[in-house]
Order: structure tokens, then sequence, then C-alpha cells
């Protein structure tokens, strides 16, 4: 039996709200094309494909509606933040192993859309990042900083051949964070780093302003509801906090907060990774105190761990985490003393 | 000074479709061949039937009286004949039928002589029993009985007027406030002595200017104070009402009289001064009638009144129509029979088609967006009790505070995957509630079977008791004759025949009720025998599986 309500909201669907966040990360994508070439359009498309393939894959081996789930575009969400996160012009198996991750075992052996613990990007990214390390650190620099950024046809040769008419040196470069990581373990004085032109007035030359089109995309959200002001407030705030704090502690080996805040993952992390509610937290408390500690996190594996980026483990760490905040962050109920725990 | 307004969490801005019905005054309905009047048309227990068949009535005359503390009187909304009390469908969510008491109109429309009530003189609780026969209830819908909220309860500080009428399409209470509305408050002030309120506050949403306009009017004078409320759904929910005037939350498992509040519809109220002043029971309300029919507006509708003949008054419905709903779009329900009476909680009828009322796409897994929990008006986390709700694990339902939700729908409404939650919800409470009373029998089953076994061993105990003392005095009696010859011989002749039969019990056995069966009874016995032993097959393949 179908009881009221007898109405609903127009123009609201799965399908509505995965629109509205590929929307929000158009900006932040053409800034990449820009400054880095139109290889990440090509990274995109291969992405999308094989997130399609698996979802596709996965729906027929699961039984159900196969015409409606597919076309709900969660999977392209994944497929497109992952690609955000991955270097582009990578061989193609690169991004099919990511994505096979990402969508068969993150998401599907989960028990699907809604259901995945962790973060499916994430997964496919994190997954990348311990078994193919050398390709993930193979960034292009910014077009005026390199020999030559690969056309759209040369990028679809290296992606798909392997190998093309242009060398991965003529438009690989070091990242801002590899360049942090790497040199200032090296022992190298932060202020001859800083005179590197692969940093720019914020953060990383190109990078800072993907970085802003994140924060531009990521207020087109909130403005349209899908996230709250929670889980970026939240996030941002422990980045520009922790590297406050860690750069005070040591200022010779420490990045300082508007370095950290303005880097593309941290802005992609803050905006549309966090926010993810299936992996996330649901209550408000529950995602101040999740994407709080993601933030701080983030920042800590940057400065102390082994990968240049942090982002992607910390979200995993705290989606561990996640039901268990929610359940002591209940907010009050109507007429209830207090919020708080729910009974195990 | 101006009154301040406060704000509740959640809700939700639907379009509102106040204007298809809210032009045109309220038109009063013809009178009808035939009244069919549910005795069950409030809260509580239905009333029970005070006529018989063929018996004439006249209007306003008690045909149901209360049965219970919580029940209602019902009245004859016209003259005329009895002719029936039977079942028959009711405007009741579960689409059941229920006792009716028929009436054929006798045309005349006479009514039972009426007098007024001198509420002012007399004592509240005099007052109160004399409207516990004017079968007052809760117009709003919630249709509880009236004389019972209207009770002297110590320190009501404040009296909530509620004018919020925030589901769409409904209008009764706007054109009812824009018409009546020095009625309404000459109930209000009913209302305000008998329970002693301090102040008195009228809450209105902003969308209905004229009936604020007419109310502010009326409230000239009286010390009644009317609020102006942002229309937001659910503003008219009693508790969100009082939170948005007075910035309170009742407590969990009290009621607002806790906390000194009592809250009336603007309809009740004018019922109230119909059946103090004019001495008049309420046998009519207005309904409002919109949606897919020619002539949306609203009525003044007997009750008991056939639905179809209101559909019809209203120009009937316009082709395509898929169906009706009674009530709001958001807590109505869906109507089975169009023969069913219009009751007391019967504020609207909404005619659907397919354009209006889009029907509900295909659910799509939940993605915990949140958007129900921003909806929600209660400050529930909704995607988690349908979590529960759905994998039936009730406790954790519970945990998460299903008891309240009000079943406003908010959350169905936003849900991007078109989750029917509140329905999940309806169906965990109703769970629950059966467990309850699962758990409640059970416990009385345990201390009846306790019992019981007591009384056997103790009855056992008594009669061994009783054997034992007259063994004895037998034995005394026994020794008393042995002198007796005739009685040592008889005694003898006696233990011989208990040996002999003792004997013969040992050579044959015991009859079994099977041994002198009829043939049929062989059959039948036959036929058990072989369901028995293939059930035992049966049960040995579903042990092995």
């Amino acid at each position: 039996m179908i009881g009221s309500p007898f109405v609903q909201r127009e123009q609201n669907s799965v399908r509505r709200t995965m629109i509205e966040v590929m929307i929000a990360l158009i900006p932040g994508t053409l800034a990449h094309a820009w400054f880095f070439g139109p290889g990440i359009l090509v990274s995109l498309l291969v992405c999308g494909f094989f997130a399609l393939f698996f979802e596709g894959f996965a729906l027929l081996m699961r039984g159900g509606a196969f015409g409606t789930m597919i076309s709900d575009g969660s999977a392209l969400v994944t497929a497109w933040l992952f690609a955000l996160s991955v270097p582009p012009l990578a061989p193609w198996w690169l991004y099919a192993v990511g994505i096979l991750f990402a969508i068969l075992v993150a998401k599907h052996l989960y028990g699907g859309l809604g259901q995945n613990p962790f973060n499916p990007a994430m997964v496919g990214y994190a997954v990348l990042i311990v078994s193919f390390p050398n390709y993930m650190t193979q960034w292009p620099g910014p077009a005026h900083l390199v020999n030559h950024l690969p056309s759209l046809s040369e990028a679809f040769d290296l992606v798909f051949a392997g190998q093309g008419s242009v060398s991965v040196d003529a438009y690989t470069m070091a990242s801002p964070l590899d360049t942090v990581k790497t040199l200032l373990r090296a022992g190298v004085a932060k202020r001859d780093i800083l005179g590197n032109p692969v940093f720019g007035r914020l953060s990383g030359t190109g990078l800072e302003w993907v970085a802003l089109m994140y924060l531009v995309g990521g207020l087109y959200l909130m403005a349209r509801r899908l996230i709250t002001w929670h889980v970026p407030v939240a996030f941002l705030a422990a980045v520009i906090v922790t590297s406050a704090v860690l750069q005070k502690i040591d200022p010779g080996h420490n990045m300082g907060p508007v370095f950290h805040l303005f880097t593309a993952s941290a802005m992609l992390g803050a905006f549309f990774i966090a926010t993810d509610p299936v992996s996330g937290c649901g209550t408000p408390r529950g995602k101040l105190i999740f994407a709080g500690l993601a933030g701080f996190l983030a920042i800590v594996i940057r400065s102390y761990g082994g990968y240049p980026d942090g982002v992607a483990f910390a979200v995993l760490i705290m989606n561990v985490a996640a039901p268990f905040i929610d359940a002591y962050t209940q907010p009050r109920v109507y007429g209830h003393a207090k919020g708080g725990k729910v009974g195990r | 000074m101006t009154q301040p307004i406060f704000s509740f969490p959640g809700g939700l801005h639907p379009a509102d479709h106040k204007a298809e019905s809210n032009t045109a005054a309220i038109v009063p309905a013809p009178l009808s061949a035939r009244y069919r009047v549910p005795m069950r048309q409030h809260a509580g227990n239905p009333a029970k039937p005070l006529v018989l068949p063929g018996e004439h009535v006249l209007k306003g005359q008690a045909i149901g009286c209360l049965d219970g503390r919580i029940s209602a009187t019902v009245h004859a909304p016209t003259s005329g004949r009895v002719v029936g009390v039977e079942s028959y469908p009711i405007p009741h969510p579960s689409g059941l039928t229920d006792r009716c008491v028929v009436i054929e109109s006798d045309g005349r429309d006479e009514a039972v002589p009426a007098s007024r009530l001198d509420w002012r003189n007399l004592a509240p609780e005099a007052v109160c029993e004399e409207l516990e026969d004017m079968g007052l209830v809760g117009l709003g819908g919630a249709v509880f009985p009236s004389h019972i909220k209207l009770e002297p309860a110590a320190g009501i500080e404040t009296l909530i007027i509620n004018g919020a009428e925030c589901e769409p399409w409904i209008t009764c209470d706007d054109r009812l406030m824009r018409e009546r509305a020095g009625e309404i408050m000459a109930g209000v002030e009913i209302a305000r002595h008998l329970l002693g309120a301090r102040e008195v506050l009228v809450g209105i949403e902003d969308n209905k200017p004229e009936a604020i306009a007419a109310m502010r009017a009326a409230c000239a004078g009286t010390g009644a104070k009317v609020v102006v409320v942002p229309t937001k759904y659910p503003s008219g929910g009693a508790k969100q009402l009082i939170e948005l005037l007075t910035g309170l939350e009742i407590p969990a498992g009290k009621l607002s009289t806790d906390i000194g509040i009592q809250v009336f519809n603007v309809a009740t109220s004018y019922a109230l001064w119909r059946a103090a002043e004019l001495g008049e029971a309420l046998v009519s309300r207005v309904v409002t009638v919109t949606g897919h029919v020619a002539r949306p507006g609203n009525y003044e509708v007997r009750v008991g009144t056939p639905i179809e003949e209101l559909l019809q008054l209203a120009g009937g419905e316009l082709p395509g129509a898929t169906g009706q709903l009674v009530g709001g779009p958001l807590m109505g329900f869906d109507l089975e029979d169009t023969r069913a009476p219009v009751t007391k909680g019967v504020n609207c009828i909404i005619v659907t088609s397919d354009a209006l009322f889009p029907p509900r796409p295909r659910a799509m897994p939940c993605i915990r967006c949140g958007q129900c929990a921003l909806a929600c008006p209660v400050r529930l986390q909704p995607y988690e009790m349908y979590l529960y709700a759905k994998a039936k694990d009730l406790d954790k339902a519970k945990a998460y505070n299903l008891a309240d939700c009000i079943e406003c729908g908010c959350c169905s409404y936003v849900c991007p995957s078109h989750i029917p939650l509140v329905d999940y919800y309806r169906f965990a409470k109703s769970e629950l509630l059966a467990r309850g009373r699962e758990q409640r029998a059970a416990e009385t089953a345990r201390e009846r079977h306790e019992f019981r076994s007591f009384r056997l061993e103790r009855e056992k105990q008594e009669k061994a008791e009783r054997l034992g003392k007259k063994a004895g005095e037998r034995l005394e009696a026994g020794a008393v004759a042995a002198d007796d010859p005739e009685a040592a011989r008889k005694k003898a002749l006696l233990e011989a025949a208990i040996e002999r039969a003792k004997k013969a019990k040992e050579a044959a056995p015991p009859p079994a009720n099977t041994d002198h069966l009829s043939a049929a009874q062989q059959a039948e016995v036959d036929a058990i025998e072989a369901r028995r032993a293939q059930a035992g097959t049966e049960q040995t393949v579903a042990d092995k599986t």
C-alpha cells in the first residue's frame, strides 16, 4: 500500500542529484584543461567508459532495474572524481584497474548504490598509488613551464598506445606537493624551494586556479542545497589550523596554511569527496567531526607520511569511523532533553 | 508590543494550490435524501447507536452516545426516519466499513428544540457536561473529543487557535475565517473562559491575507492576538504551531496542557460557538472540494452526506480523474469508495488526476543524501529509521526515536530516491504496537498458567488431605466392625471379588478406543495415519534441508 504523501518535489531524483554534482565539477575540470592541457578530458572519457562498463556488468550480474540504475549517473560521478584525482595521460589500463576497484570492489561488492562504506573514487586512487606509484607521480606541468603539452590527439596516443610522439619528460613535472615532499626531505631549505616556478601566488601554479574553481563548484552545490556547510567548513578549517600549527612547530620543513588550502586536492576533498553522503557522516555534529578529523589527517599525512598527498587516505580512514560518529552525534529530537547516543 | 515569532526546523514549501478553491464563498449543501452517519467519527471509542430502524428522529437528536471516556456523541443531521443501522464504507485510511445509522430524510429538516447555554454563569464543569452532548470534536483533522480538551485544567496559560491551514489545496478554514471571524472569536472566548487561559494567540499563515484581516478585526478589543506565521508546511501541526508561537516544545510523552497550552482549530471554535450560543450540536462542517473537479470550492455539508453527492455539487469530476484524496496531499489518504459519507474529520476532498498528482516514480536505493533529515520538522534522521524499519530491526528504529515521527510526509516529499519513507514508519510503528500487544498477551497467559498450576497443585494437596482424613475414619470404623461376623463375611467376599478383577485385568489388555470401530471410522483413522506418515517424511525432508 502506498500512503501519504501523494506529492513529491519536482525535478528531483538520484539522477538529477548526480547531474548537479557533475555540473559543479565542470569549472574545475575546465581550469585543469586550460592550465595542464586537454589530457584530463581524455582520461575523463576513458574513466567514464570503464565506469559504465563495470557498473553495467555488476548490475547485470546482480539483476534488477538495469535501465534506471545504469542511468542514475552515480558511476559517472565516481569516474569523474577519480579522474580528477589521478594524473591524466597515463596508460588506459591504469584507469581500468582503478575504476575496477572503485566500481566493482568498493561499490558493488558492498551492495551497490548507497551501500559502500568507503568512497569508491578514493579506493580506486589508493589502489593505484600503492600499486603503481611511478605512474601516479607523472603529472603534466603548467603549459608555460614544460616543453610541450600534448594536444588532444597526442593525449589519445599517450593513453591508448602508451607511447606517442611526445616523451614523458616533455610534459611532466614534479607537482608542488611532490616537490615539497622530495626536496624538503632531501634537506633543501624551504625558502630555496619556494623560488621554484611550480609555486604560484597561493599554492601550485595553475593548480591554485583549479582549486578556486573547485571552490566555485562547491559553492554551487551549497546553493543548490545538495551539501550543507558543515563538511567543507570543518575540513578546510582543520586544514588551516593543522598546517598553521605544524608550520609554527617546524617552519623550516612545513608549508603554511595558504599553500595547503589552495591545493586542488584539498578543495576537491572538502567539497566533493568528504561530502559523499554514503560513506561520510549524516548528522550535523557528525559531519563536523568527520570532516574536521579528515582535514587534520590529510595535513598530517602530507607532512609526515610517505605519500605526497594525504586527502584520499584521510577520507578512507574517516569512512571507517563514520557510522560510529553518527551513532554518537544524533541530533536532539523534538521534545527530548538531549540528543547523543543511539543505543547499540 | 508585537508578538515574537519563533521557528521550527525543516519543513517544506510545496505549491499551495489554494487559489483554486478559496475565491468563492462557502456554499450550503442542499438536503440529501439519505444520510449515513458513522458511529466512528472521532478519536477514541465509536459511539453506541441509540436508535432502531423505524424510529423517527429530529435534526440534532442524539443517535449515538458516548462509549467510555474518550468518545463523542453523534447526532442526526436532519429529521427523518431511521431505516437501518448497518456496516458501510467510511472515509478511513484502512478503507474498511463501519457501523452507520442510515436516516431517510423527510424533507422537513425539523430540529430538536435548542436553547442557549449560559456558559458565563454556569460552573465550567457543568458547561463541559452540557458540551459532552453536543458531539464537538477537533475539526482540524485529529477529531479528538473537544469536551475533554475543554475540561478546566490547572495552569492553562495560553490558548492557541490554529488557523494555519498549512496543507496544500485545503481552504475550508481560510473561507471560514474570512466569512465568520466574529463567530469564531466568540467561540474562542468561550474556550478561553472555560480554560481560564491568560492569553489567546491565533496563528495564521501569511498566504491568507484576507483571513488575517478578518480575524484581526474580530480580535480587536478581545485581547486575543493574531500572529502571522511564515508559510511553511507543517506549521499547522499542533506541535509546530506551538513552537512557532511560543518557542516551546512539548516534552516527549507529555501533552501540551502539561506546559500550559491548549490548541483549538478555528473550525472547532466556530462549532463551539454554535453549540453554546445556538444550542446546536455538531452536524455539519465546511469541506473543501478541489482538484480535478468542475467547480472547486467550499461547501457546508451535513455529516453523513455521501461524498459522491458532494462531488456532484462541485460540478462533478472532470475527465481524466484518477481518484480522490481525503484531507491534504501530504497527510491525507486515498478514498476507497465515493459512497462513503462525509464525517466530522473530512476537511477536504481532492479529486486527483495524473497531471495534478503524477504517480510516484519507482523507488531507488537510499543514497543517504540527508535531504530527509533537513526537511524533518522534529529533527529525526529519517534515512536511519528507514534502514532499520526496512530490515524490521524494530528496536533500532525505536532507538532512532520512531515514536516521535509525526508522519507529516516531509521526508517522503523531498526524497530523490522516491522512497515512500512514511509508509515504512507506519509499518514499523504498527509492528511495534502489535509486538507490545503480543508481549502483554503472553505475559497475561503466563500469569494465568502459573496461577492454574498453583491452583491444581493446591487442589491436589487439599484432596490428598481430605482422603487421608477419610481413610483414617474408615480404618477406625473397620476396627469397630471386625467383631461383627456378617461384616467379616462381606469383607471376605469383597476381597475375593477384587482379587478376581485384578487377575482378569492382568490377563487381557485394556480396551483401546479404536477397538470397536465402524467401517467409516476405520477409513478415517487410516487416512489420518497416512497423512501422519507423509507429514513425518516431509518433516524429515524439511529437517535435512
